[in-house]
């Protein structure tokens, strides 16, 4: 083998390699490849014609410069020269330029498309494999017009080398996916079926991934592929590993190519001639025998290549599915690898496992690996491999094995990780109900779910497990007793107040008789959590008071009393002061029969389909990130509507949109909630103006904002990208504001507490004086009674390539969401120049960090609960997912970053307080990133409902 | 079929890139980095297989060097591990003991040599022979 000093050594293209090297900072190398750029500008600009060899050398090193990850814009056009260089070397490097970086729109194509012409033509083998190759990565559709006709001549024609052959198929196969319309079926189809035949094994290897593309499109057309197939690899698996010389891999005979033909079966039924089909079983079962058989080899690459092949038999047995001895001897093979000592093969044998338990001939099989399976469970140290475990288990789950795999998913549950504990909390709730033949089995089951693991709780699971409560009367008693003792835990996760109040109000009469749990015992439990909880589950508990009053008359006194104390009939909060208020007076009011009409036992729920599962089925789409958008589209969105006695008094909340675990969507507010069937749609509506009324789009700011400016004798508008630009400082403050051919803005600012100091920076761009030079700052809307700003006048005139500064003294009289805006007029040559900036003076710039220990922290988010306290958004991210650049904004930002408070080290707490003149707002916010959806979830909690809405929108558009 | 080939040093920094479905520089380099991150942060027991947005991700490592290519559903994994290795041991074939320094200063060798391998996202050759014929004319070529 040649050295690497021969060859032909491109002396400059080394050294030019060494320098980037021994570069010993980023910025050092930047600034040698912009020298080498600037230098291989000129040399192709130069009036000196360069040679072959030079040019070669500069395309060369433009490719190295782009790997490197710089944008190459220039040199096409002398790798395009290259092409008709008849020196191989030169060529070559020409096509793989191109093929580099060339995409299928470049103008250029026509120019390359002339060059490929000529090298089809040339006869020469290796100058139409690259000519081909080339046709194959760049596949245009200016390319398949041109060649679309005569490449599968090429195919198909008898005197074609055998490399030939081989780039031309997969060049085909690009022309087809692109432009198949281009590509007309003909008399060439049928030979080109016949290359599985081929005595090459290469040409087979390739015509293999032609015609599995074009199978799936015209199955019929390429039928007597599986025959050819069957017999191919007949032959590769009988043969001794000797026959075929080089394509044996490790004693393994045509691996990749063994591979590729299983693979192709995959597209077609299992073959109906009984003759092909015996073949076929019979080479399944050599694969399956060779893997029983002692190694030729020690080296891991003999078995891993010898394992290729077994999953891809064991793919093809599953998708056949009809040969019930192949598939329990399938199953046995991957029980054997389920011990196996390669992760590798334990994660692939898991995963194949798992499709075969769906088959009935295989079911039984899967299912005496019970253990070996739930031991992966516990021990595998590897996330994806317990991933992979965790979905065995659940698909091999049936009426027998339901108890033990459930509790062994409960146990789990305990320590999983946070990434698949939502989905592991789904998969159990649904096996839960699926199997349960005795209820209280499943009601016991989703009380531990919602013991250990109650933040991953979704509502649909607890709004299930409440209908089939109501649904099943054999089990009501045992719910109630059941939530009851639940309940008596010191602390208890707030989805369990949620069940046991809603479970009590319906049946705590059931337990009643017994002195432990009499109706005052329950009512004194669940009243005993009121105050922790949140506002939607405090107004499902006045519900259960005054279902309490019906079932239980003797508690109405005290019941009364808690609803006419202030904190109930006097809250902040509109919808709990309207439960209470009106469940008030519904209790005095209305008659025993009355009450007990109005709070009849709920109708069983309308069986449908379990809304959990559903929401399993959109977990397990392809990219949770695109699943999330279809979802609020969806149509079928509609079933968790089980909850509601009947599905047209409120609008559903869709079970989609919780995929972050999002609350429900805004809800319509019932306007009159005294009837029995809203009431309980109440219940379970969220607190409705938590999410409704988003803060206004940046566009609607926009054109307040200048309908303002106008007023205020202004006649200009802020420019279009004001917003964009006035995002760009809210999480920092020095920068380039604006910059235009004329004029260059710059803003240094500093704040303190609620003052703050800006300097503004004009620098005049041109050689040529501006005139009348007039700044002024205006308050759109009501900013002027929010914002008090002093301005120095500037000097009329500012000199060409001079610059001025400008200072502005700001005050925060009280929080505002409107930016002050700033218009700068001036004359440059004759012409007025008008130009209106927004500010960068939002509300967050007057924030105080304060740093709290995870207690208070919990204690102060507890005590903002208040639906219009909390702002939320469910956001994609447009940047890079980095924790480093997402602390740095949001320290920029200006509230702490609180470490160690958030159970889950990816979130980011942070808290302070927004300081303003007439009054202190503290702020709590946590954002929570999901990088595999590429999403996050922001969460702001403020004493004031405008500012924890502007924050958010503000620190949302920043990620 | 097989969506990229990498080649990626411990610091980050790709030594071979090849994309057999367009896509930006700017998408090119967030994925590079985000790919070399997960592979580092993987321990040798875990397994070379990793579910990444919509594909899976194949790795090896040798030495420094970890060669990183991304699937979609109808590739074998299995396969696809042993097709890294083959191309390593035809580097190691051409070069002699295959280093990363051979790579940097021959791309276009090991370009040559992944083009014969795998063209468009298929796998084409396996012949260790056959997938070095053409580099051995040129080199002739170059000689005379």
């Amino acid at each position: 083998m040649p050295a690497v000093s021969k060859g032909d050594g491109m002396r400059g293209l080394a050294v030019f390699i060494s320098d980037i090297r021994n570069c010993k900072s980023k910025e050092a190398e930047i600034k040698r490849i912009n020298k080498e750029l600037a230098n291989i500008r000129s040399k192709f600009k130069g009036d000196k014609a360069l040679d072959g060899y030079s040019k070669k050398k500069y395309v060369c090193k433009l490719l190295f410069i782009f790997l490197l990850g710089h944008d190459i814009d220039f040199g096409h056009m002398e790798a395009v020269n290259l092409l008709s260089s008849n020196k191989y070397t030169e060529k070559q490097i020409g096509y793989l330029f191109i093929s580099v970086l060339v995409n299928s729109n470049s103008e250029l194509i026509r120019l390359i498309n002339n060059a490929i012409k000529n090298d089809l033509a040339s006869r020469n083998p290796t100058f139409m494999c690259l000519a081909l190759h080339c046709i194959a990565n760049v596949g245009s559709r200016e390319m398949a017009e041109a060649f679309a006709s005569e490449i599968p001549r090429i195919l198909v024609a008898g005197d074609t080398m055998d490399s030939v052959k081989q780039s031309a198929a997969l060049c085909l196969l690009r022309l087809y996916k692109t432009s198949p319309d281009l590509v007309p079926m003909g008399e060439w189809t049928s030979r080109v079926v016949h290359l599985l035949n081929d005595q090459h094994m290469g040409v087979v290897t390739a015509a293999v991934s032609l015609i599995a593309c074009l199978c799936k499109k015209n199955p019929d057309d390429f039928k007597t592929c599986v025959s050819l197939a069957v017999s191919r690899l007949s032959r590769i698996v009988s043969s001794a590993s000797t026959d075929l010389q080089d394509y044996t891999y490790y004693f393994v005979p045509a691996p990749w190519l063994s591979v590729k033909l299983l693979r192709l079966l995959q597209c077609y039924p299992p073959p109906e001639d009984a003759a092909v089909k015996g073949r076929l079983v019979e080479c399944l079962e050599t694969i399956l025998n060779k893997a029983q058989e002692p190694p030729k080899s020690k080296k891991v690459q003999h078995s891993n290549a010898k394992n290729a092949i077994l999953f891809e038999a064991i793919s093809l047995i599953i998708h056949y599915d009809s040969e019930p001895n192949l598939l329990v001897r399938a199953c046995n093979q991957l029980g054997q690898f389920l011990q196996h000592r390669e992760t590798n093969l334990r994660y692939l044998a898991l995963e194949s496992m798992c499709t075969l338990a769906s088959s009935e001939f295989s079911h039984e099989a899967v299912k005496t690996h019970i253990e070996t399976v739930i031991n992966a469970l516990k021990t595998e140290r590897d996330v994806s491999v317990r991933q992979r475990a965790a979905d065995l288990l659940y698909a091999m789950c049936d009426r027998t094995n339901a108890k033990q795999i459930v509790s062994e998913m409960l146990s789990y549950l305990e320590t999983a990780d946070y990434s698949i504990r939502e989905e592991i909390v789904l998969k159990v709730a649904i096996l839960a109900e699926k199997y349960a033949v005795d209820y209280s089995w499943y009601v016991d089951t989703i009380l531990n779910l919602i013991r250990i693991a109650g933040d991953y709780v979704s509502e649909e699971v607890w709004y299930r497990v409440i209908q089939i409560v109501i649904n099943r009367d054999d089990v009501q008693g045992y719910a109630a007793k059941t939530v009851f003792e639940a309940l008596q835990a010191p602390a208890c996760h707030e989805n369990m107040v949620k069940v046991g109040g809603y479970i009590l109000g319906e049946f705590g009469n059931l337990i009643a008789g017994d002195p432990r749990s009499s109706p005052l015992v329950q009512f004194n439990l669940l009243h005993s959590k009121f105050h922790l909880c949140s506002v939607s589950t405090r107004a499902l508990l006045l519900s259960t008071y005054i279902k309490f009053i019906n079932l239980f008359p003797e508690t109405k006194g005290t019941i009364q009393e808690v609803l006419r104390s202030d904190s109930q009939i006097r809250n902040a909060d509109v919808e709990l002061q309207q439960r209470a208020v009106e469940y008030l007076k519904l209790s005095s009011i209305a008659s025993t029969d009355v009450l007990a009409t109005v709070l009849e036992e709920m109708p069983p729920f309308p069986e449908r389909e379990s809304s959990i599962l559903a929401k399993l089925k959109k977990k397990k789409g392809p990219g949770a990130g695109s699943e999330l958008d279809d979802g609020k589209k969806d149509p079928n969105s509609e079933i968790n509507g089980g909850m509601e006695p009947s599905a047209s008094t409120a609008s559903t909340p869709s079970p989609s949109a919780d995929l972050l675990g999002l609350r429900a969507a805004p809800v319509a507010t019932s306007s009159a909630p005294a009837t029995a069937g809203n009431l309980l749609v109440d219940v379970f509506s969220d607190s409705p103006s938590a999410t409704t009324g988003l803060v206004p789009g940046a566009e609607e700011n926009f054109l307040s904002s200048g309908a303002a400016a106008s007023v205020s004798e202004d006649p200009a508008l802020p420019i279009a990208e004001a917003d964009e630009l006035l995002n760009k400082f809210v999480c920092k403050n020095n920068g380039v504001l604006f910059e235009n051919q004329l004029l260059q803005i710059g803003v240094k600012s500093e704040f303190r507490q609620n003052l703050g100091r800006m300097y503004l920076f004009y620098g005049n761009k041109t050689s040529v004086q501006f005139q009348s030079f007039t700044p002024t700052v205006s308050y759109p809307g009501d900013l002027q009674s929010q914002l008090n700003i002093q301005t120095k006048t500037v000097e009329p005139l500012v000199e060409g390539g001079a610059q001025v500064q400008q200072v502005l003294n700001i005050e925060c009289l009280s929080d505002f969401t409107e930016a002050p805006l700033i218009n700068i007029k001036f004359r440059y040559g004759g012409t007025l120049q008008n130009l209106t900036l927004k500010l960068p003076i939002t509300v967050n710039k007057f924030f105080q960090a304060t740093e709290m220990q995870s207690q208070d922290f919990f204690q102060r988010w507890k005590q903002l609960s208040l639906p219009q306290q909390e702002a939320q958004k469910i956001f994609k991210a447009n940047h890079a997912m980095d924790s480093e650049v997402t602390k740095a904004k949001l320290l920029g930002f200006g509230s702490a970053l609180l470490e160690k408070v958030d159970p889950n080290p990816d979130n980011y707490v942070g808290a302070g307080i927004i300081q303003t003149k007439a009054l202190q707002v503290g702020c709590l916010l946590r954002l929570e990133p999901n990088a595999q959806a590429q999403m996050y979830r922001l969460t702001l909690r403020t004493s004031k409902e405008s500012v924890s809405k502007h924050l958010c929108e503000l620190l949302s558009q920043q990620f | 079929m097989i969506k990229f080939f990498l080649m990626v040093n411990k610091q980050g920094q790709t030594r071979l890139s090849r994309y057999y479905e367009h896509m930006d520089l700017r998408k090119r380099t967030i994925l590079e980095a985000e790919v070399i991150k997960h592979c580092l942060s993987r321990s040798k027991e875990q397994c070379s297989f990793i579910e990444y947005k919509d594909f899976k991700l194949v790795y090896r490592q040798y030495a420094a060097l970890f060669i990183v290519v991304g699937i979609n559903e109808t590739e074998n994994e299995m396969a696809v591990y042993e097709l890294i290795h083959n191309f390593v041991e035809v580097l190691d074939k051409y070069f002699s003991r295959v280093s990363e320094l051979d790579i940097m200063f021959k791309l276009d060798r090991v370009h040559i040599i992944l083009d014969e391998m795998v063209l468009n996202g298929c796998i084409v050759e396996t012949n260790k022979t056959r997938i070095l014929a053409p580099l051995l004319v040129l080199d002739k070529m170059a000689e005379s």
